[in-house]
């Protein structure tokens, strides 16, 4: 017998609520905005309409492009060598005691300090511009994958542990074999939030370094657009941020779920 | 004459400078033995199995097991109170991974999976992730894994405390078969005076606070047994004679149960 909840009727309803819903929430205050904009007279250089935004986009399609392509390249550097960098640290540290007493707190300090603070000593003893803001992005994004690794490598079942002393297991078989995968669903949770951090990160680091004259990311072209007033061209290179952040959010989720989708319950669809 | 596999000579454990668990346990455990530890809570019994495993160190005393002959395999099976089943990988890795610490690869490895699945009837769930197992089937793989490595001592710590009666007795004959056709040595350990007579020929029962050696009786009763002896006279007079040193050790421990 077929259950209410896998009828054609109600699998329709379900994709209804999933996506319709909220693009239609989105297409009415699209709609909402541009009736107010245009029936309450707003100057485009205090709050441009959404078609007027979508004209910018248009006519400077190449220019914000080619930043959004520098955001990106920054953005996914920055994600890369927090992986990399974050997994290996959170491996060193929770090998050896004696590193996490001795590193740790500097890894806080760093992570504490605001990043817009650091920035303008990165860019003067780095000098090349776009190391700078990779190293200014990695910084914001590294953290979250360095504590949620951490915490999942040391939170292995401690039966499991046991079970690995018995059969003799080397240091090493215990961190392939039962550390690493434990540390897997932490490790992802981390990665999400890291995603958006390190879009954050470059966003932040382009601010900084445009201020020196600077720049070809998509934050320089917002504080480009501000001081000439070109408020719609600005609004579009927001509105590429967010949905940016928005698809790296999503890539991440997508990559969790495909790792987890098998055997961790924050992945496993239940049966109803 | 049996011939003795492990000794524990006036072992000790104390966890720090607070409890002792176990104090001045002296037992020897014969190859074949079929050998229950019973006793309430906090008697030590899973502290003295966790000793003999290498899991825990003796705080004084000695365990000396007699080293297998020409075999450098694993020679122990430990099933936990819990099955202890790794979620992330499907049954048949779960019960490679002795094998696999050992550096034997899965195709090397493939033939005597399979088997112990086959000996635990779990031979159509290979593929099956733990979370698509119930309890019982948990547990079986846990028995598959701790078998797989054909040892000649298996180690078991409350193993079957979570389950169901009807899977539980299930489960206590395939340990039965399981000893039996594999000329096991079997520590196994149990709250349960009725488990612990079905399944044992020799019972030891502990007592509390600290944990030592209060009784060390033998069941005498044919072994290997079947459902059958669970509704016989002899098996409900065991009962009743185990029973009796239980009570008899509760009391002299002064605890509340």
């Amino acid at each position: 017998m077929q259950s209410s909840s896998s009828t054609p009727r109600h699998l329709v309803i379900t994709w209804l609520k999933g996506i319709v819903a909220p693009l239609s929430f989105g297409a009415g205050l699209l709609l909402f905005w541009q009736f107010a904009v245009t029936w309450n007279e707003v100057p485009h250089y205090v709050l441009p309409s959404p078609a007027r935004i979508g004209e910018a986009l248009m006519e400077d399609w190449v220019t914000l492009a080619l930043s959004l392509l520098a955001t990106l390249k920054v953005t996914f550097l920055a994600l890369f060598f927090a992986i990399t960098i974050g997994v290996g640290l959170a491996i060193v540290l929770t090998q050896w005691r004696w590193m996490e007493k001795s590193l740790l707190p500097y890894v806080i300090v760093l992570q504490v300090t605001p990043v817009v603070s650091l920035a303008p000593l990165i860019i003067i003893w780095v000098g090349d511009i776009n190391t700078s803001l990779l190293i200014c992005a990695w910084l914001v994004a590294f953290f979250p994958i360095l504590s949620n690794t951490m915490l999942g490598l040391q939170s292995a079942d401690h039966n499991l542990v046991d079970l690995f002393e018995v059969y003799g297991a080397t240091r090493w078989q215990k961190l392939v074999h039962l550390r690493l995968p434990s540390a897997m669903p932490y490790f992802l949770g981390g990665l999400k939030i890291s995603g958006g951090l390190a879009l954050i990160g470059a966003v932040v680091a382009e601010f900084v370094a445009g201020t020196g004259g600077v720049g070809s990311g998509l934050a320089f072209r917002i504080l480009e657009s501000g001081y000439q007033l070109r408020i719609p061209r600005m609004f579009a290179a927001l509105i590429m941020i967010s949905i940016t952040g928005i698809l790296i959010y999503l890539a991440t989720t997508w990559v969790s779920w495909m790792f987890l989708r098998k055997w961790h319950e924050s992945a496993v669809k239940r049966e109803v | 004459m049996p011939s003795p596999l492990i000794q524990m000579h006036s072992v000790r454990k104390q966890f720090g400078e607070g409890v002792v668990a176990v104090d001045n346990m002296s037992l020897t455990i014969n190859q074949g033995d079929f050998l229950s530890f019973l006793g309430p809570s906090g008697c030590g019994k899973s502290t003295a199995l966790k000793m003999i495993a290498g899991l825990l160190p003796v705080t004084s005393g000695r365990i000396d097991i007699t080293p297998a002959e020409g075999s450098s395999e694993q020679d122990l099976g430990f099933v936990f109170q819990e099955p202890t089943l790794t979620p992330w990988a499907p049954v048949f890795d779960n019960v490679w991974l002795p094998l696999r610490l050992a550096g034997i690869s899965r195709k090397a490895a493939a033939d005597r999976i399979r088997r112990a699945l086959a000996d635990v009837g779990l031979s159509r769930f290979e593929a099956s992730y733990p979370r698509e197992l119930s309890g019982g089937m948990k547990m079986r793989v846990s028995i598959a894994r701790a078998m797989v490595t054909r040892p000649r001592t298996l180690l078991m710590d409350e193993p079957f405390a979570a389950l169901d009666e009807i899977t539980r007795m299930k489960l206590n004959n395939d340990v039965i078969r399981l000893a039996a056709e594999n000329k096991l040595t079997v520590i196994f350990v149990t709250h349960s005076v009725f488990e612990s007579v079905y399944l044992s020929n020799r019972i030891i029962v502990m007592a509390a606070r600290p944990g030592r050696v209060a009784a060390d009786l033998t069941v005498s009763a044919p072994w290997p047994r079947d459902e059958g002896f669970r509704t016989t006279a002899a098996y409900a007079e065991e009962c009743r004679r185990v029973s009796i040193a239980l009570k008899e050790t509760l009391s002299e421990s002064d605890i509340d149960h």
